[in-house]
């Protein structure tokens, strides 16, 4: 490599911390060993490319979208238990993440997916679709209303069953701090057997359980749930040298 | 300097992420925020179309995974405030260099992306496009990069493809199609001989 040139470059951002992260094999979850890359990752020194990332902000959000309970009304109201989902989007450095798109999608009440692969013997909701999506505030808050996800049965092991979870999906500042992940209930007894769950290393595990408040639940309608999201750092400064 | 929060752990996309994120492309009744054409037709540059399957370690191909791309422009901007360079970012807005495509919907699960060659980002870097691969049965998404075999010259003075193992640099090379213009073919083997390159981000 010829280093007399200048290379574009700005600070790092923070790296994929890998004791928090589950491993690409986790053999009990039966999906990855077909799946997972079996070589080692190349590192790759941060530029440009990877300090940078696409950006989304409230145009990329509709009036209901927020409102799971709302957002796909045919004829009545969905049926199950109507919750409050809220917490904040953080960097490592405590940083909140404002204007930042939260994208989720769930299963119904019953553990029933919309998704047409999903046969599972449980009714849909015709007043249910799942998905929704907002941005988080100057306080890197976001916010949704939504009905209590089910548990559904799989097929990963003799009766094997995922617990209650939302997934969530996050651009954050960088492609770097892409995620995408799953928020868990409190006292799940399922989260025992979940080799999902359990692929996460194990000091990490508990940072996807969302906790219940009642500071967040309102009077007389909805239950609420705290879960904070913390991505990766963004690297100090947006100068660089360009030739 | 105080101690840094911890990061919140990556999960699987699952295999139902398809009326969340991808919901157009599926025909559910949502929208959503990007999907296989990055740029149209107002957008300066040359206009392409990468095409690829992903495979699995039997070669079966994935039909339930999700592909994100990210790039720059054809003058190698990217739409980011991090790019200083001029007319970075507000100046192409027919262009936000970011694709999203699920696996699911092409009969031969093929994912399918129109978009512009990008340029150079920086000195001595070769044209390239970052890839996210998602799917069921990866508990952490996999960053690999999409170079352009036809970029002999600048690809044998880019930095990241020179420190990937020389037997190993093909997998990242996107191939033009012989017959039809325009058209890249760019496949992802999760593992095997021909397993591709993935990053470490």
């Amino acid at each position: 490599m010829n280093n007399s040139k200048v290379m574009p470059m700005t600070d790092q951002a923070t790296t994929r911390d890998w004791q928090s992260h589950p491993p690409y094999l986790y053999p009990e979850y039966r999906s990855t060993p077909l799946r997972a890359p079996t070589r080692p990752l190349i590192p790759i020194r941060h530029r440009l490319s990877e300090t940078t990332g696409p950006v989304y902000g409230h145009e990329a959000v509709g009036p209901l979208d927020a409102d799971l309970t709302k957002n796909a009304r045919r004829n009545g109201e969905p049926l199950g238990e109507r919750i409050v989902v809220t917490g904040r989007l953080l960097d490592e450095e405590g940083r909140p993440l404002r204007n930042t798109l939260v994208e989720v999608w769930q299963a119904n009440a019953a553990g029933r997916y919309v998704h047409l692969v999903d046969q599972h013997d449980a009714p849909l909701d015709p007043n249910f679709l799942g998905a929704g999506r907002c941005v988080t505030d100057e306080e890197g808050r976001y916010r949704f209303y939504t009905i209590k996800p089910g548990a559904y049965p799989w097929g990963n092991h003799p009766n094997a069953w995922r617990p209650l979870h939302i997934h969530f999906s996050l651009l954050g500042p960088t492609i770097a701090s892409r995620l995408v992940t799953q928020m868990y209930f409190p006292g799940d007894p399922l989260l025992d057997f979940d080799p999902i769950y359990q692929g996460t290393p194990e000091n990490a595990r508990e940072r996807l359980i969302s906790r219940f408040e009642l500071g967040v639940t309102e009077p007389d309608f909805a239950l609420g749930y705290v879960f904070d999201i913390v991505l990766r750092g963004r690297g100090e400064t947006p100068f660089e040298n360009r030739s | 300097m105080s101690e840094l929060l911890k990061q919140t752990p990556s999960q699987t996309v699952g295999p139902y992420f398809a009326y969340g994120l991808t919901a157009e492309q599926y025909r559910y009744p949502f929208t959503q925020i990007a999907s296989g054409k990055v740029a149209d037709d107002t957008v300066p540059g040359t206009h392409i179309r990468i095409v690829g399957r992903i495979f699995d370690g039997e070669g079966k191909p994935v039909p339930d995974a999700m592909v994100e791309i990210w790039q720059a422009d054809g003058e190698g901007r990217y739409a980011h405030p991090a790019d200083s360079s001029e007319g970075a970012r507000g100046s192409n807005t027919g262009f936000k260099g970011f694709g999203r495509q699920g696996t699911g919907v092409d009969p031969e699960n093929r994912f399918h992306f129109e978009t512009v060659k990008p340029g150079s980002v920086g000195e001595g870097e070769a044209p390239h496009i970052t890839v996210i691969v998602f799917m069921r049965g990866l508990l952490t998404h996999a960053y690999t990069r999409i170079y352009f075999a036809d970029e002999a010259e600048r690809n044998a003075a880019d930095p990241v493809l020179q420190s990937v193992p020389e037997e190993r640099r093909a997998t990242l090379l996107a191939e033009p199609d012989p017959d039809t213009h325009g058209l890249y073919r760019f496949d992802i083997h999760m593992q095997g001989e021909k397993e591709t390159v993935f990053f470490n981000v």
